[in-house]
């Protein structure tokens, strides 16, 4: 048990220690604010923008398409196979994330990508109205990777929405969309939220694919040109936006486990 | 013609369609355009790692210059030996530590559970900017070897270490195995060596999968720190050659579903545990 205690603390409960601290500090060791300040002017208040609703965007597309899916690959229509395939691909998708996943959408939709120039052949010139290092085509990429983490976290939910109220609503006459409408949906809105929210939390720490993507203007990115060498070069304001995202992060999870409480309310 | 043509008016066709409107058509949409979505981007990265090779030269050309490349081989081996050095390290302190709490302490289980989600909480660029000035400070030494890699990445591995190992134990009933251990003789850590890790054998090698999965794919904080592992490397060399770069990226994916395969092989869920895994530590 010591050992862990000791391990935990050096490794996890002293850095963040030295970030809140340090947050505060100058150089010299004395308190300011004036790191804290910074956060609050160019180019940072754009980076935390950007962050923000690119996170909030691809949290948006994979919660919405994940909860289709996994709604889908539960349905009794759909052949058995699917779904054992589907949820194994997506512990695969869900981990293939960073700096592959960046070469893969180059490979894919970049400027010379597979699907660009075949694409162009068929007449459809998607640059320079597209790109990866854009809102959107970056939410797409970050998508890869929050579209099947929503798929596994989602299909216990649905689970869990019990067959009998299933088959009361319709033997009371309700039809799928009637089902959905008045008994789903309710019930499975506030983990609905909840995992968006987690998806969002997800995406807002992501680097390595922003980083191979060639993403400028985003947090963590800002975090790590302020650290990179020899982690010396302005070591303050990186502590003031690692400690910028601790307090975004930490607002996230108030709202998830809020919504979680919801949620245990009629789902286990 | 158009009878031939259109063969819809036929008598019971309203009811066949009926009956076919319950095969969701809309549910079997929406999985052929997910299929659609993951696999597009693995079938351009392979058509891409095969593009941009002069005639006379091999059709897997990229592959072979960069497997042959003494940068990429050094790299890869020191992804290799960190994520052993990581597994080994995960296990010693976790293993104990863990059998422990179920045995002895159990009333500390929800703390553990509290403490081992927090590295899936914290970003790896903030934990990164706090833990280098401290290690830094703390040993030189230490902040210039691969080793503390390894040491950071117990810390990503935690919660996947923590949750394997805890779900093992729940599974054995440790209270009776220990006292018949125990009656016979054996001390706590013998015990612990010859009959729980035994029985814990799905659940550590379900973890160290997952730690394995973490180490190789690792960027942010190797990156930072200047290291030049297997993923800094991938990164580099997209950087200057993209079809190097993209052959590479197929390396990876089929690691990473190596691993999961290996995991889902395993059983026990393996692709539920690997839900959340690695993603908040690679990306």
């Amino acid at each position: 048990m010591l050992p862990f205690v000791a391990f935990i603390t050096m490794f996890l409960l002293i850095p963040t220690g030295e970030i809140i601290v340090g947050a505060f500090r100058t150089v010299n060791g004395a308190f300011t604010l004036s790191n804290i300040d910074d956060i609050f002017h160019a180019p940072y208040p754009a980076a935390f923008e950007f962050s923000v609703e690119l996170s909030a965007l691809s949290a948006l597309i994979g919660g919405i398409f994940g909860f289709l899916l996994a709604n889908a690959i539960l349905h009794h229509g759909v052949p058995r196979w699917i779904r054992p395939a589907y949820i194994s691909f997506s512990g695969m998708a869900a981990n293939f994330a960073g700096v592959p996943l960046a070469f893969a959408y180059g490979a894919t939709l970049g400027s010379l990508g597979v699907i660009t120039v075949l694409l162009k052949h068929l007449g459809l010139n998607i640059y320079p109205a597209f790109s990866l290092q854009g809102l959107f085509g970056a939410a797409l990429v970050y998508a890869y990777f929050q579209f099947p983490l929503m798929i596994l976290l989602m299909v216990p939910v649905i689970e869990g929405l019990r067959t009998e109220w299933r088959e009361s609503a319709s033997n009371l006459g309700a039809g799928a969309f009637t089902f959905w409408r008045h008994i789903g949906l309710p019930i499975i809105t506030p983990s609905l939220l909840g995992l968006m929210v987690l998806l969002f939390g997800n995406a807002l720490s992501a680097y390595a694919t922003a980083e191979a993507l060639g993403i400028s203007n985003l947090v963590t990115i800002d975090i790590a040109q302020l650290v990179d060498g020899n982690m010396t070069l302005n070591p303050q304001a990186a502590y003031a936006l690692a400690l910028g995202m601790i307090v975004i992060i930490i607002v996230t999870i108030t709202i998830y486990s809020l919504l979680q409480r919801r949620t245990s309310r009629w789902l286990r | 013609m158009a009878q031939v043509t259109v063969p819809v008016a036929r008598p019971g066709s309203h009811r066949l369609r009926r009956a076919r409107s319950r095969v969701p058509i809309w549910h079997m949409l929406w999985v052929v355009l997910g299929a659609l979505f993951f696999l597009v981007p693995i079938y351009s990265v392979v058509e891409f790692s095969l593009q941009g090779i002069l005639p006379g030269q091999n059709v897997f050309h990229w592959y072979l210059t960069v497997f042959d490349d003494p940068n990429f081989r050094s790299a890869f081996w020191l992804s290799v030996q960190i994520s052993l050095e990581t597994v080994a390290a995960s296990l010693v302190l976790m293993v104990p530590t863990v059998f422990w709490v179920h045995l002895r302490l159990p009333g500390l289980r929800p703390v553990m559970d509290l403490v081992s989600v927090l590295p899936f909480v914290v970003p790896p660029i903030v934990l990164i900017v706090g833990l280098a000035p401290f290690i830094k400070s703390l040993s030189i030494w230490l902040f210039v070897r691969p080793e503390v890699l390894s040491l950071i990445y117990v810390v990503f591995a935690l919660p996947f270490m923590y949750r394997a190992l805890d779900a093992g134990l729940r599974a054995i009933d440790l209270q009776t195995l220990t006292e018949a251990a125990e009656s016979l003789g054996a001390s706590l850590p013998r015990t612990l060596v010859r009959v729980i890790i035994p029985n814990l054998r799905a659940a550590i090698i379900g973890g160290s999968l997952l730690a394995v999965a973490i180490s190789m794919g690792e960027f942010t904080v190797a990156s930072l720190m200047g290291f030049n592992t297997f993923s800094v490397y991938t990164f580099d060399i997209g950087m200057s050659t993209a079809y190097e770069g993209v052959a590479l990226t197929f390396v990876s994916f089929l690691l990473v579903w190596g691993i999961m395969l290996a995991l889902y092989l395993l059983g026990r869920g393996g692709a539920g545990a690997a839900a959340v895994a690695i993603t908040d530590e690679k990306k």
